[in-house]
């Protein structure tokens, strides 16, 4: 199996063969989800900390359920309850983690380069659950999963990544994977959030959602954070709206049968449309889903003995 | 005791002097220079095969007492300025408390005659506190021993301030030295602004945001008609900037650090905190402008911007640890190495950019020249010579340098303090 990384930490490291490899391990795992009793031996004895320096529900759920059904043991450790509120500087907290010896450690953590400057001191693996605006590749490996389970083929496809491009860590691993495995990509959002270096990534680039969304395969629609009105990216979340909610009327521009994605949590009626997050074509929950056995993959493509042992 | 310095090569850009020179040193002064001098009752320095040059000033250094001795003291930031060939520093007033009033100068003056082995000259702030409101008594600042003024780190963004601050700055003959960043437009951004900050997800520092406080600084030293300093220039709009306004005869002169000169934003792909310094490294295009400039003269000085922090403050993620590299015991080696060995500037011109200049913006009138009556401040250069850099060597007490490793070829070979040897490789 073509595997041969200590840690993940971006999409960037990673050629189209090792993400196929991850995908389709994680094929091979989706079905123990659906089990009576959703759980392998696989991992059994390993210890695998997640270390989330910011919030999250998802991410944060989805590798224990990963690890927990590959028969791990996870240990959760949040901000709030960290010692980084005591002064304790995150290469210690790692240190300390780590004198416990375990196995992995996730990291989520809100600036950029986190757990790349942990692998230059950590004997751990490291799992970047994403870091400041910069990647976020189990949450782009879960999103080329659903696009593959609903468009079989990646390659050619028309995707849009809609909103806040700039301080979106899910919109950059998207665009390295999706490259990678031939997509085309339009980036779509208003110029204070969507510079015109972005070029420079070999995407093309639109300000006009109604323009770009004409023949899309895949619409992929990024959480606007409240807060940045408050430093004027743009004037208000009725004009964001105006300009690039996802709506049923945009939709119908779209190529038939175009999915629509969403990385989440999802504020209804700004960025998208309630009707169009909960319709048919939504696949908002399966990325949810993917994530356990695509995070279940990368797990024991790191960590996993030679055999494959207990997978049936 | 009387010092002769026999048989070096004295390259000294304020007489146009490149020759085979003597030099005879009576009390801290430098009183005869001839082809040979005869000379009894002296210690002999020979300086065959190295380049004689009047004393390197450095412009730009932050010593960091009072206040934060553990990134450095003035003893320690002198003793690798020695190391560093320069005989002058020029300290910065963000130390703690602000350097803006008479205690804090005549503090780090008499700091400096106990323990400093080269000479310190310290640059008061332009506002109380650094605080871009109220300005400090400049006259009286001046009068306790400062020779500039500047809110390094924490620019003056009120256009109001600045130009009163340049007006008055009229009256004590003196320059203001500017940090030019809007802070608004550089905000919280950690590197340079452009497709290396997309691609490393770090927020950005726009080249807006100096160009737009150089233009205004320009625009007020032109009318108010006195003397602006531009520290650390950066970006190719900048330099564009000052070339137009030297062409127009505003009073304004600018620096250059080696990193910026060296070093481009595409380093930072490792999140290395040690590449981390403010204004940020640049893009390829900016580096090529800025050494353009220097070859033109749109630039005047190299500075360092030496910025000495322990390796527990850089030793975090990148967007927590602070700005800034030390630079005194590397600048000379990179700048003989990259800029003068490959032929991109002469050797006088290096000399003129780190001595002749600063001595002549900063109105030091006995230093930066090799002459009868001249300071005898001097730093002798061994062009050969190949040194590794390593940090672990530094007589700084910081570490965080980006050089690391690097050859270079070139070294200061002794420095020379009023006479007196600093420093001996």
């Amino acid at each position: 199996m073509a595997f041969s990384h200590k840690h993940l930490l971006g999409i960037q490291d990673l050629t189209s063969s090792e993400i196929v490899t991850v995908l389709d391990t994680a094929e091979s795992f989706y079905e123990i989800s659906t089990r009576e009793v959703k759980k392998v031996p696989t991992l059994r004895g390993k210890t695998i900390i997640n270390l989330f320096f910011e919030p999250s529900t998802r991410t944060r759920s989805s590798f224990e359920l990963a690890a927990k059904r590959l028969s791990a043991d996870i240990v959760n450790f949040n901000l709030k309850s960290s010692s980084t509120v005591k002064g304790e500087t995150f290469k210690d907290t790692i240190l300390n983690l780590e004198a416990m010896n375990p196995d992995a450690i996730i990291i989520r953590h809100s600036c950029s380069g986190a757990p790349h400057y942990a692998s230059t001191f950590s004997q751990s693996n490291i799992i970047n659950a994403g870091d400041g605006f910069h990647e976020h590749p189990t949450q782009a490996l879960l999103d080329a999963f659903t696009i593959r389970q609903e468009k079989k083929e990646i390659e050619n496809l028309k995707v849009i990544i809609v909103g806040d491009i700039l301080h979106s860590r899910v919109a950059r691993s998207n665009i390295y994977l999706l490259q990678k495995m031939g997509a085309r990509i339009i980036l779509v959002g208003p110029p204070a959030l969507l510079p015109e270096e972005f070029n420079k990534f070999g995407v093309e680039i639109d300000f006009d959602l109604d323009r770009a969304i004409q023949g899309a395969d895949v619409i992929m629609m990024l959480r606007i954070q409240l807060e940045r009105q408050a430093k004027n990216f743009f004037p208000s979340i009725r004009e964001y709206r105006n300009l690039y909610s996802l709506t049923t009327e945009r939709y119908r521009r779209a190529k038939r049968n175009a999915i629509i994605m969403h990385p989440g949590p999802i504020n209804r009626g700004v960025e998208i449309s309630t009707d169009m997050a909960d319709c048919a074509k939504s696949v908002i929950l399966k990325q949810v889903e993917n994530g356990v056995a695509v995070r279940m993959a990368v797990l024991y493509l790191l960590l996993g003995g030679k055999e494959r042992e207990g997978m049936d | 005791m009387r010092v002769w310095i026999k048989n070096g090569r004295v390259v000294d850009p304020a007489s146009g002097t490149d020759k085979r020179l003597d030099i005879l040193i009576e009390k801290g002064k430098i009183i005869d220079i001839k082809p040979k001098i005869q000379a009894r009752g002296t210690k002999i320095i020979d300086a065959s095969g190295l380049v004689v040059a009047p004393g390197f000033i450095d412009m730009h250094v932050h010593l960091r007492e009072p206040g934060q001795e553990d990134k450095e003291t003035i003893a320690t930031g002198a003793q690798a300025a020695a190391r560093g060939g320069f005989t002058s520093i020029v300290c910065m007033p963000n130390t703690d408390p602000i350097n803006d009033n008479r205690g804090v100068t005549e503090y780090i003056l008499s700091e400096a005659k106990k323990n400093a082995v080269v000479n310190v000259f310290p640059i008061a702030s332009i506002t109380k506190g650094e605080k871009g409101e109220e300005l400090t008594d400049m006259a009286d600042l001046m009068k306790a021993g400062a020779v500039a003024f500047s809110d390094d780190g924490m620019p003056v963004q009120n256009s109001q301030v600045m130009r009163r601050a340049l007006e008055y700055s009229k009256i004590l003959d003196t320059v203001i030295i500017d940090h030019c960043e809007d802070t608004n437009l550089s905000s919280d951004g950690a590197m340079h602004e452009g497709y290396y900050s997309y691609l490393f997800g770090l927020r950005g520092i726009p080249a807006s945001s100096e160009e737009t406080m150089v233009s205004r600084d320009i625009i007020l030293a032109r009318s108010s008609g006195a003397a602006i300093h531009v520290a650390h220039l950066s970006v190719k709009g900048a330099v564009e900037l000052v070339k137009e306004a030297k062409r127009k005869k505003v009073r304004i002169t600018a620096e250059v650090t080696p990193h910026h000169l060296l070093l481009t934003d595409s380093l930072l792909e490792r999140y290395d905190t040690n590449l981390k310094m403010n204004p940020p490294l640049r893009g390829q295009k900016d580096v090529q402008a800025l050494k353009q400039a220097v070859k033109d003269g749109t630039i005047d000085v190299f500075v360092t911007d030496h910025a000495p922090h322990t390796l527990d403050e850089k030793d975090v993620e990148f967007e927590r640890a602070p700005f800034g590299i030390v630079g005194l015991e590397t600048a000379v080696p990179l700048l003989l190495d990259k800029l003068v060995k490959t032929n991109i500037i002469s050797l006088q011109r290096f000399i003129e950019m780190i001595s002749t200049s600063p001595a002549r913006i900063l109105k030091f009138d006995n230093k930066g020249k090799i002459s009868v009556g001249a300071d005898a401040d001097l730093t002798l250069l061994n062009l050969k010579k190949e040194t590794v850099v390593d940090v672990h060597s530094f007589r700084s007490r910081s570490r965080n340098s980006p050089f690391h490793g690097w050859t270079l070829t070139g070294a200061p070979e002794m420095t020379i303090v009023g006479g007196k040897t600093v420093f001996s490789a």
